[in-house]
């Protein structure tokens, strides 16, 4: 596992104690059919954009829960990092952004014949949403209309 | 990330999220994630290292695919048991 140790004392302290909100109960959407006949979304929290796309806002405080689309042909040096925080090393991002938004490996799933089909959009979210009600009342539910109207059937959810 | 998921599931959508801190995923209960090794800023391992992303991908692929868990199935990566 990713352990605590790579944060600051603050960080650390701010994870133990903080208020995760639990899911419960825990749903369950098993596949319908197999993935090579699926079509797959990809969700992401590491704050890309396109170029010349509006990043997420640094200053919201609690956090800036919007997303944005990021086509799934897209080249992935169109892609610009935004996140806010400090607290993780985002040196791997600037040298591959498939590390946390794999564009490229998508498509080599799609053209493998793993997946059936790949979401015509993908979500970008920044994440660090330290007050997640607004996002949890408006922002996710507008997702999840989004992918269900691609006709999204299973989706890979990668952090940063 | 475990509310979205939640959220897709409930509306059929099956979910699979890559996860850095065990802590985090015990305490918020996704429905379905792979717990990865990894850095936060490296959650599909090393940059410009596509056989590792991939093989952190599908290990997550394959928890869609498995009829044998139960919510939460939260799951260890392990990158010596897939040779």
């Amino acid at each position: 596992m990713g352990d605590m140790s790579e944060f600051s004392l603050p960080v650390r302290a701010f994870i133990k104690t903080y208020r995760w909100r639990r899911i419960d109960p825990v749903p369950w959407a098993p596949l319908k059919k197999p993935l090579s006949e699926s079509r797959v979304g990809l969700v992401s929290t590491a704050g890309l954009t396109l170029s010349g796309q509006k990043p997420c806002s640094k200053e919201v405080k609690g956090g800036d829960p919007c997303y944005r689309e990021i086509p799934w042909d897209t080249e992935i040096s169109q892609l610009v990092e935004n996140h806010r925080s400090d607290s993780w090393d985002h040196t791997g991002v600037e040298q591959d952004m498939n590390v946390a938004f794999p564009l490229d490996r998508m498509r080599e799933l799609l053209e493998q014949g793993r997946v059936g089909s790949l979401a015509e959009r993908y979500l970008s979210f920044m994440g660090s949403v330290t007050s997640p009600g607004r996002m949890v009342r408006d922002i996710i539910p507008l997702a999840c209309d989004n992918l269900l109207r691609q006709e999204v059937e299973a989706a890979l959810l990668v952090p940063v | 990330m475990g509310l979205i998921a939640a959220e897709l599931e409930r509306h059929g959508i099956s979910t699979v999220v890559i996860q850095l801190l065990r802590l985090v995923a015990e305490k918020v209960r996704p429905p379905r994630a792979l717990m990865v090794p990894f850095r936060h800023g490296y959650p599909l391992d090393t940059p410009n290292d596509p056989a590792k992303q991939i093989a952190v991908i599908e290990a997550a692929l394959e928890l869609l695919e498995d009829p044998a868990l139960e919510p939460p199935a939260l799951v260890d990566f392990s990158p010596e048991a897939r040779g």
